[in-house]
């Protein structure tokens, strides 16, 4: 799709097939840089127009997480891990998509994602499967608010 | 030391394990080839040796003579032991290069060094050991990773070996990308105790597998 040299961010959400109508901030918590910057990258290209918020662990994160509406969450961090921060998150916000991203597929932490009601994403994250996520987020951000 | 490591494992043991090994490097392979933008990641035949720790310094001394760079991490649970990720230190702004695709200068690249070779062992090693565990149907909690400097004395040396013990396995297993431009060595490092009870594990996953009667963890994955 041509540029229009306007604002992109309507046209690129039509194309991810989701309202366009608000703009989310997502919070995206992973003690690695690169990781943040690749998450950062994937997340501009398919929403322009959201905000994003980054953290390096899980105590940053849970004081940035009020202004979030959604995040992508490391598993392997210094501190506490991924899924702790997301029962934590959990806890205070039962219905905010949460996402864990990790290489570490084994199955005690993917179901343990699955108990607390968070999607596993597998590291690297694929275009795909963000892609998936983030619009079943923005179902159920907008299926809340009406 | 001997290489008490050798013959522990009996052929179909040995076979499992190398199969195991293989379902490991192959997912950390995919998951190398998206870092990298889709480019080819070749796998040497997994030929999982089993030797003792001066014959696996002698085998890396002998194909990488320069200094190496390793992202480490340890795994513990049923088996404890150490990860490795193996490459000669001159290629490693080329792997940071390769895996930070998006358009960085030299600077950022050199700045980013550290983090994007404790990133790419990260998800490497632990696509590798999490398929493994699921395969055995346990569950391995893994380290933070780390980076170590220098030769493969220094590498399966005291700072890396699992315990004080003299017995070390050594799997290995090389892989290469770029047209060549970066090669690799992925390593794992037991002592005797974590092989006796990876022996114990690999004997259930042969028999699961001659029953045939439960899918595999990683087919629902």
């Amino acid at each position: 799709m041509p540029s229009s040299g306007w604002n992109d961010a309507p046209l690129q959400a039509l194309k991810n097939g989701v309202c366009a109508r608000m703009s989310y901030k997502i919070l995206v918590v992973d003690d690695s840089r690169l990781a943040r910057m690749a998450a950062g990258k994937a997340l501009s290209d398919m929403y322009p127009g959201w905000t994003r918020l980054e953290a390096a662990n899980a105590d940053d994160a849970i004081k940035i997480a009020p202004q979030a509406d959604m995040a992508l969450l490391d598993f392997n961090m210094p501190g506490r891990d991924g899924l702790a921060l997301a029962e934590q998150l959990r806890g205070a916000r039962p219905t905010m998509p949460l996402a864990i991203v990790s290489a570490n597929g084994q199955r005690e932490i993917v179901d343990r994602a699955e108990a607390l009601d968070v999607t596993f994403l597998a590291k690297p994250l694929m275009e795909d499967a963000l892609r998936a996520f983030l619009g079943s987020a923005v179902r159920r951000l907008e299926a809340g608010s009406r | 030391m001997t290489d008490n490591a050798r013959g522990f494992l009996d052929d179909l043991e040995l076979d499992a394990l190398t199969e195991l090994v293989n379902l490991g490097v192959s997912r950390a392979a995919a998951s190398l080839r998206e870092m990298i933008g889709g480019e080819q990641v070749h796998l040497s035949v997994p030929s999982v040796s089993l030797v003792g720790r001066s014959r696996a310094i002698e085998i890396l001394s002998k194909s990488e003579p320069g200094k190496l760079v390793a992202v480490h991490q340890i795994f513990e649970g049923p088996i404890y032991g150490r990860a490795l990720l193996i490459f000669p230190e001159t290629k490693s702004l080329e792997l940071v290069r390769a895996v930070t695709s998006m358009a960085l200068s030299i600077d950022d690249i050199i700045d980013l060094e550290h983090e994007a070779l404790a990133e790419t062992g990260n998800v490497i090693l632990n696509s590798c050991l999490a398929t493994m565990a699921n395969q055995l149907r346990r569950t391995l909690k893994i380290s933070l990773p780390e980076i170590f400097r220098g030769d493969g004395q220094t590498l399966f040396g005291a700072a890396t070996a699992p315990q004080a013990s003299d017995a070390v396995v050594f799997v290995y297993i090389n892989f290469t990308v770029r047209r060549g431009d970066i090669q690799g060595y992925i390593a794992m490092l037991m002592d005797m105790l974590s092989l006796t009870a990876l022996k114990g594990l690999l004997d259930e996953y042969i028999q699961r597998t001659i029953d045939g009667s439960e899918p595999s963890p990683d087919a629902l994955a």
